[in-house]
């Protein structure tokens, strides 16, 4: 129980230090590295709690796609712009907002918990019993049983706002130039190479 | 208190039994590459150090010890020294829940199959780091590059490992191996090993795929600042990551240590030969490839990813799950 106290302490020392490093780091690419490392310990932390399915999918989804979409936007934008406007500027219109999220966040996880704790069968399941299956299995009998329609509508919210985002960005560029790869793949030496006789003093006119 | 520092050492001898095997194969597996890539050419290829040039690749590492650390004044020094550590260690990690037979397994996990995607995913942060660390056009270009590359395929890797897993009905590695003990699963879904493999390719930054250090347009791409021991560990772990792609794909289709046909002479054969054996034709395949596709186009490699595999995965699982559902062969669980 010790070593697992031990455990316990050092990924939550970890997961608290880098996410304060994430709001005051001054370079953007490196708040976007302790990120990655805040989501690497808070995935520990759900290994460590017994809940490995939750602590990989973490691992796969949050450090293995989207925190490398962040870093790629990131990386991208000047970061020394960035300095100058958003942490040396004088007037800061970030405070005020983040403040009205953070409240927010704050009083949303007040309402979950306090439901949890004076509402008991919040957690009770109609087929879920405590037995020694892998969370694995658990967890699949509970989503497709029980949760099935929150399941299939987070499913459709996704693929919506998935839909939505290419639909913005979309738009049909006029005069690109693109290749066919079946014309690319296809062609022959008959098709594509010819041989001419030059007259002297004539040339021949290309590409008619 | 000692019990534990017991049970540690334990594991540390464990740990060393399994880390330094693959260290060794990992420079004969090199060795191996560039032989098989030079007669493939009609070369000899290294032939020189030692018996049959086996001991090429430690002089190779040993020039690499010697040498000097450049680190470019313009770097993120901390980055740039993490990100080749971060890529060894990655590719390092993976081992340890690789079963080599139904015993000699170091960590027999549940999630087995979800560690190692999930290991695998995190190795693109390596090259990121390298590539954005080392503040140089080439570098950030090549780390643009594979990470996009290597996102894209992960994706469809993911869903072939669906279709697997659809099959055995656990993420446990041992028990995905022992459910292919009367038909390994390159048959039933052979066109999922195919995509797989040519995945696997572009994961690693293999040829073709390997326009991450594409010589001929970004010199060497995230390596370009390199030098020394730190070029030396991006090596290992890019081929570390090879044979671990390699095990993975003979765990998941050809039946792990499992024997080919399970009769009398052919059983007595030790079950981590028969990994091995697995893991090696998988990069024999591997180094072939090597020789003989030219290099894609980037956007032909996306193409191929997002437009060619993704759809034909999940239309191959859909198809997986309708069979195993209609002939009510779903796997039951054992719970």
């Amino acid at each position: 129980m010790l070593i697992h106290s031990i455990f316990f302490y050092f990924f939550s020392v970890i997961a608290i230090f880098s996410s304060l490093m994430v709001i005051t780091s001054r370079n953007t690419v490196n708040s976007v590295f302790f990120l990655i490392l805040d989501f690497i310990s808070v995935g520990c932390l759900f290994i460590m709690v017994g809940a490995e399915f939750l602590g990989m999918i973490i691992l796969i989804v949050y450090v293995g796609a989207v925190a490398v979409l962040f870093l790629f936007v990131v990386m991208m934008l000047n970061v020394a712009e960035q300095k100058q406007s958003w942490f040396i500027g004088k007037k800061s219109t970030h405070i005020p907002t983040g403040l009205i999220v953070s409240v927010l966040i704050l009083l949303e996880l007040l309402v979950v918990v306090g439901g949890w704790k004076y509402k008991d069968n919040v957690m009770s399941s109609s087929t879920l019993e405590f037995s020694n299956i892998s969370n694995t299995h658990q967890l699949g009998l509970v989503m497709y049983t029980d949760y099935i329609l929150y399941f299939q509508m987070a499913g459709i919210i996704l693929l919506l706002s998935m839909i939505g985002a290419i639909l913005l960005t979309f738009r049909q560029r006029k005069g690109v130039k693109k290749q066919s790869y079946f014309n690319q793949i296809s062609r022959n030496p008959s098709s594509s190479i010819e041989l001419k006789e030059v007259e002297t003093n004539k040339g021949v006119k290309i590409d008619d | 208190m000692f019990e534990y520092i017991q049970i540690l050492g334990q594991e540390v001898y464990k740990i060393l039994f399994v880390l330094v095997p693959i260290l060794v194969s990992v420079a004969m597996i090199v060795w191996l590459d560039r032989r098989v890539w030079g007669l493939v050419q009609k070369r000899k290829g290294p032939n020189v150090v030692g018996p049959f040039g086996l001991l090429q690749t430690l002089a190779d590492a040993l020039k690499y010890i010697f040498k000097e650390i450049i680190i470019p004044a313009s770097a993120n020094k901390a980055v740039f020294v993490l990100a080749p550590i971060v890529t060894m260690t990655l590719a390092l990690v993976a081992w340890a829940v690789i079963p080599m037979s139904e015993e000699f397994v170091l960590a027999d996990i549940n999630v087995g199959v979800l560690y190692l995607f999930a290991v695998s995913s995190l190795g693109v942060y390596g090259i990121i780091m390298g590539g954005w660390a080392s503040n140089s056009k080439y570098p950030f270009l090549g780390a643009i590059r594979s990470a996009a590359q290597m996102v894209s395929y992960e994706v469809s890797i993911g869903i072939i490992i669906i279709n697997v897993l659809l099959c055995v009905g656990s993420l446990n590695l041992k028990e995905i191996v022992l459910a292919q003990k009367d038909l390994w699963y390159v048959i039933p879904l052979f066109p999922m090993f195919v995509i797989f493999f040519i995945s696997a390719l572009a994961e690693t930054n293999r040829p073709p795929f390997d326009l991450p250090e594409a010589e001929a347009e970004l010199v060497a791409g995230y390596q370009t600042e390199y030098s020394g021991m730190m070029y030396a560990m991006f090596w290992l772990g890019e081929y570390a990551n090879i044979l671990l792609m390699c095990a993975m794909g003979s765990i998941l289709f050809l039946g792990g240590w499992l024997p080919i046909i399970d009769i009398y002479p052919i059983n007595l054969i030790p079950a981590p030969i028969w990994m091995i054996t697995k893991i090696l034709f998988l990069f024999f395949l591997f180094a072939l490839i090597k020789a003989i596709v030219p290099r894609y186009r980037y956007d032909q490699l996306m193409r191929l990813g997002w437009k060619i595999f993704l759809p034909f995965s999940l239309f191959y699982l859909v198809l997986t799950a309708s069979f195993l559902f209609y002939f009510d062969k779903l796997p039951k669980g054992n719970f």
